[in-house]
């Protein structure tokens, strides 16, 4: 059940890329239709998950047993919200995507490819499995950015690709690592997870660590490995962008709790609080460069980084087992899980209003833009519900998230807690500032742009259900929770022991 | 010299014949068979039936050898040695024959395609000066009947370069091994210099390669030599026991090595031995391209881990470290010379530089992982590339072959699937999953870093992120650039070329989604012979 879903997407898109001779409004509603089967695949998974913690959904087949690497496949209550949210997602950009008119057929199995590299990590239970679907999501996310972005779009897709090629380069050297510690050698997440094969070994256990971190920093990414994110997100296509920015930097963060965490409990414990430093840096340094960008989609970017800085702050203090009760580090992993939901949806959104800015008017320069709301109520109406929503403000799934970072992490870390709730601060400020330039006072417009039209319905059917999902996990956070939950606790468990 | 020696020379009793056993050298002597039948058809059949009478012969020579080398496997139980310990028949060599049987029927078909250029790759007359106007009359379509054919020599040519091959990679004593590299470099010399268009470049890529490779050979005989009066024997397993023993001479041993070492890195295109490699695949007729790249490089690799493996394991700890940095100078001098290059032949040239680092990597990995790792690595090497070098010689304009990168620009909108195919071919050299490439250099890296030798590991990962920019720098160029208005065409290809690539695109798929099929081949128990 959970291999047809994650293989789904991928078979209707190499189906669509044989079939000759599809017209390309049929070729975008194929997308949308197989991202709907999707999603409804994963509500019955989601109906079917149950109480209990451990993996579900398991499917081991072995795949090259001569180096210990099988197909092995299962969700938990981290992964669960995840796959859930990346097919949320998917589908908004495919609805988003009705209005592409570039070369579609490729870009339909492009994305449908997408999406089986990223709910295929989430599922993944064997690392070379999880390394496979992290290589691939950067080759054909190097393609989207390439082929469908703007500007600077090449270079932006180059530097995006090295970048993170790099660090799952970085990444495999890690797996390789626990391979070898492992006795016998094996690959399996779940097996290394029980067997912690580095525990013993401090000087290797770091070593490991630091490759692995690294790898999934750059993907995450985390200050100082951000660098290659504001120009990828800013040149990529909208419904790449949020896609970038929805899921693949989930891939990190992800990855930290499904197996830097629970694998290398012991080095995790030791160097827990350089995660922290790096969640605080991350925190205020990506509000402040957000705070000074004129260009809408790249002050965006680094909100990413912010909001990317508050898991990894999470995570640290997890490692935190002296004077740190078992509840409160619970609480910080559930709100980095909710966290991340919380920005993909939320982020997602920002994205492709953002690409309605280029779309009217080929400028994302905020300077440009002023009183817009008068024009295009609905468009100035979802985005200020995004921002608020971004920043945090109760009633929204971000506020579920980072108020439990916030408790959570308090009583370990109260300095690096209280200066992370700056970066709420700063948030705020940047929102309102660039919701009050944009869309409010007198109108203006570039001097090309004789209208600036409200969003058109493919655009609102795809951004408004992504905030209402916000909303509703801002007021009903338990169906969320309840599932986060279980798997946070393991993973604290495991960290612990 | 007293009479009493000589008589002792001259009065020996009969030579016993050596035992021979058939079954396992019957690959090689059905190789070495037909080649000379080639060329006995070269002397005795008309001009206009020979390239027919080649073809099959050459196809059918391959296809029987691969056939007795088949039936031998399944009988195949202990590693041994034939032809008096000359031989070694074991699973890394049957391995490798296995693996140059399949790439050379498929270069073998790349080499007879007479349909992307009418007539053939190669020259009619080889003796004709460039330029002449003997050499452009060639060229030009005598009497409607279309231009001159080709020479057939290639045929047997390619036959012994293979048998050759075959030998070097079973070689159990170090004067077979020089042997066996004189016969499988000798044709490639030739073969290099036949191109029909662009005669200098070719002739001159033959002449680089024939006096460097000399030189490679002369070094290669005189560690050789070094080595025998170090251990007083040349058979690998004597040496072996020689630097156990380490109450000899370890000048002879090391100078010995460093030479020898020297043949083999200069014939297996790892820098700083690299000098001749662009300039060799650049003028070299596409076909003998692949060839070269592919059977070359398993040859010689399987010569180095044998040599490796089972002369100089015991005395390792002295020389690894100056192979380190030749593994990192070969690494870094493909991947990042690669970068600049603008010529698509050249550019696989370097990369190809680069993979040998890389295999070198795994062939220092003393132990049977980084044996059979190595080994993987040849095999999926060695189809990607043979596919490489088919597609680029399918894009051509009024000139020839268009092999300046500027003139693949927009080829995605001119021939889709030509693009697509080679994107995924270069997403292969670049190690991304699901190809080939992914799986040989994780098994590879694996094997290094079991065998201590992390740091290395490091260096070859950053290097094939830096070899990675270059083969996405042609991706882009395929896809994203406006193709130039007198760009070249894609041929579509004759039966021969679109089965070749199709194997060599096909293997790089399977093996890097269903990898086990070949790692259980050269997994455990991937002894050498005693």
């Amino acid at each position: 059940m959970l291999t047809v879903v994650v293989f789904l997407p991928v078979v209707a898109g190499v189906l669509l890329l044989a079939t000759p001779r599809l017209p390309d409004a049929v070729l975008r509603w194929c997308l949308v239709a197989v991202t709907a089967v999707e999603l409804v695949l994963v509500m019955v998974l989601w109906a079917d998950f149950p109480g209990a913690a451990g993996y579900r959904f398991e499917a081991r087949v072995p795949w090259m047993p001569s180096i210990g690497v099988s197909y092995h496949v299962g969700l938990d209550g981290l992964a669960l919200p995840l796959v859930a949210m990346t097919a949320v997602l998917f589908l908004a950009c495919a609805v988003y995507s009705l209005r592409e008119t570039r070369r579609v057929r490729a870009y339909v199995a492009l994305l449908l490819f997408l999406e089986t590299t990223a709910v295929g990590l989430f599922a993944a239970l064997d690392l070379i499995l999880f390394f496979l679907f992290f290589d691939l999501s950067i080759v054909g996310m190097y393609f989207v950015i390439a082929g469908w972005g703007h500007r600077d779009h090449r270079r932006a897709a180059l530097q995006f690709f090295l970048y993170t090629f790099i660090g799952s380069l970085a990444l495999l050297l890690g797996f390789i690592g626990l391979y070898l510690a492992a006795d016998p050698h094996t690959f399996d997440i779940a097996d290394l997870t029980a067997s912690r094969p580095l525990d013993g070994a401090p000087l290797a256990g770091a070593l490991v660590l630091l490759a692995v971190t690294v790898g999934l920093a750059i993907k995450t990414p985390l200050v100082p490995f951000h660098t290659w994110l504001p120009p990828a997100h800013t040149e990529a296509p909208a419904a790449g962008s949020a896609l970038l920015a929805g899921v693949l930097l989930k891939m990190g963060t992800y990855g930290f709790v499904r197996i830097a965490m629970p694998v290398l409990p012991a080095a995790w414990r030791q160097y827990t609080v350089v995660f922290v430093v790096v969640g605080v840096v991350s925190v205020l340094y990506g509000a402040l460069v957000a705070l000074a960008q004129t260009d809408f989609k790249r002050m965006i970017a680094y909100t990413s980084v912010n909001h990317m800085g508050y898991i990894a702050l999470a995570i640290g203090t997890a490692g935190i087992i002296a004077g740190n009760d078992a509840q409160a580090r619970q609480l910080a992993v559930t709100g980095a899980v909710t966290q991340m939901v919380s920005h993909g949806l939320i982020t997602g959104a920002l994205f492709l209003l953002a690409g309605v800015f280029y779309d009217r008017a080929r400028t994302y320069d905020m300077s440009s833009y002023s009183g817009l709301a008068g024009t295009a109520p609905r468009f100035a109406g979802l985005t200020a519900v995004g921002a608020f929503a971004s920043l945090g403000l109760p009633g929204f799934s971000g506020f579920i998230a980072e108020f439990q970072i916030f408790t959570g992490s308090l009583g370990a870390q109260p300095v690096a807690t209280a200066l992370a709730v700056l970066g709420i601060l700063v948030t705020a400020a940047l929102f309102l500032l660039a919701l009050q330039r944009v869309f409010l006072g007198q109108q203006r417009l570039p001097a090309y742009v004789p209208t600036f039209g409200d969003l058109r319905v493919a655009e609102f059917v795809a951004v408004a259900p992504l905030l209402s999902l916000a909303l509703l996990i801002g007021v009903l956070p338990r169906f969320l929770l309840d599932t986060i939950e279980r798997g946070a606790g393991a993973v604290v468990e495991l960290v612990a022991r | 010299m007293n009479v009493s020696t000589l008589t002792t020379v001259f009065a020996q009793g009969p030579v016993e014949a050596p035992a021979i056993d058939f079954a396992a050298v019957a690959p090689i002597l059905i190789v070495f068979g037909g080649a000379c039948l080639g060329v006995l058809v070269e002397a005795f059949f008309p001009r206009h039936t020979r390239w027919t009478w080649q073809v099959v012969l050459a196809l059918l020579s391959i296809g029987t050898a691969g056939l007795a080398f088949g039936l031998y496997l399944r009988e195949f139980t202990n590693p041994t040695t034939t032809l008096a310990d000359r031989l070694a028949v074991d699973r890394p060599a049957l391995f490798l024959w296995g693996t140059l049987i399949a790439l050379a029927l498929a270069a073998v078909l790349l080499i007879a395609d007479r349909t992307i250029e009418p007539g053939g790759s190669f020259v009619a007359q080889a003796a004709v000066r460039a330029g002449s106007v003997q050499d452009h009359a060639l060229n030009i379509a005598p009497g409607g009947t279309g231009p001159a054919g080709m020479r057939t020599e290639i045929f047997p040519l390619t036959l012994f370069a293979l048998g050759g091959m075959m030998v070097f990679t079973a070689a159990n004593d170090l004067l077979t091994m020089f042997i066996a590299l004189e016969v499988l470099s000798l044709p490639l010399y030739l073969m290099c210099g036949l191109a029909r268009r662009r005669r200098l470049l070719s002739q001159e890529a033959a002449v680089k390669y024939f006096l460097l490779g000399a030189f490679a050979s002369a070094f290669f005989l005189y560690g050789l030599a070094l080595l025998y009066g170090y251990a007083g024997s040349v058979k690998l397993t004597d040496i072996a026991t020689a630097t156990t023993a380490g109450d000899r001479s370890d000048t002879l041993l090391f100078v010995g090595l460093g030479l020898l070492v020297v043949g083999l890195m200069f014939k297996a295109s790892v820098g700083p031995f690299h000098a001749w490699t662009p300039d060799v695949y650049q003028g070299a007729p596409t076909p003998v391209t692949a060839f070269m790249a592919a059977c070359t490089k398993v040859a010689a690799f399987g010569a180095i881990v044998r040599v490796f493996h089972v002369a100089f394991q015991a005395s390792s700890w002295e020389w690894r470290g100056v192979l380190w940095a030749i593994a990192i100078a070969s690494m870094a001098i493909g991947a990042v010379l690669g970068l600049t290059q603008t010529d698509i032949k050249r550019m696989i040239a370097y990369s190809s530089i680069a993979h040998a680092g890389f295999l070198l990597v795994g062939a220092l990995a003393l132990t049977e992982e980084g044996r059979s790792a190595t080994l993987f690595y040849l095999l999926a090497y060695g189809f990607t590339t043979l596919a490489v070098f088919g597609i680029i010689s399918l894009v051509r304009d009024a000139d020839g072959e268009a092999t300046h990168l500027s003139q693949w620009a927009g080829l995605a909108k001119r021939s889709p699937v030509t693009a697509w195919v080679f994107t995924f071919l270069l997403l292969a050299l670049a190690g991304i999953p699901l190809t080939s490439g992914f799986i040989g250099k994780f098994v590879v890296f694996t094997a290094a870093v079991q065998d201590g030798m992390a740091p290395l590991v490091v260096i070859a990962l950053l290097m094939s992120a830096v070899a990675a920019f270059f083969y996405l720098r042609v991706v882009v160029l395929m896809f994203f650039s406006d193709p130039a208005p007198d760009g070249p065409t894609v041929t579509v290809p004759g039966v021969f070329t679109t089965v070749a690539i199709t194997l060599g695109v096909l293997v790089t798929l399977l093996l890097g989604v269903y990898p086990a099929v070949a790692l259980d081949w050269v997994g455990p128990g991937l002894a050498f012979a005693p």
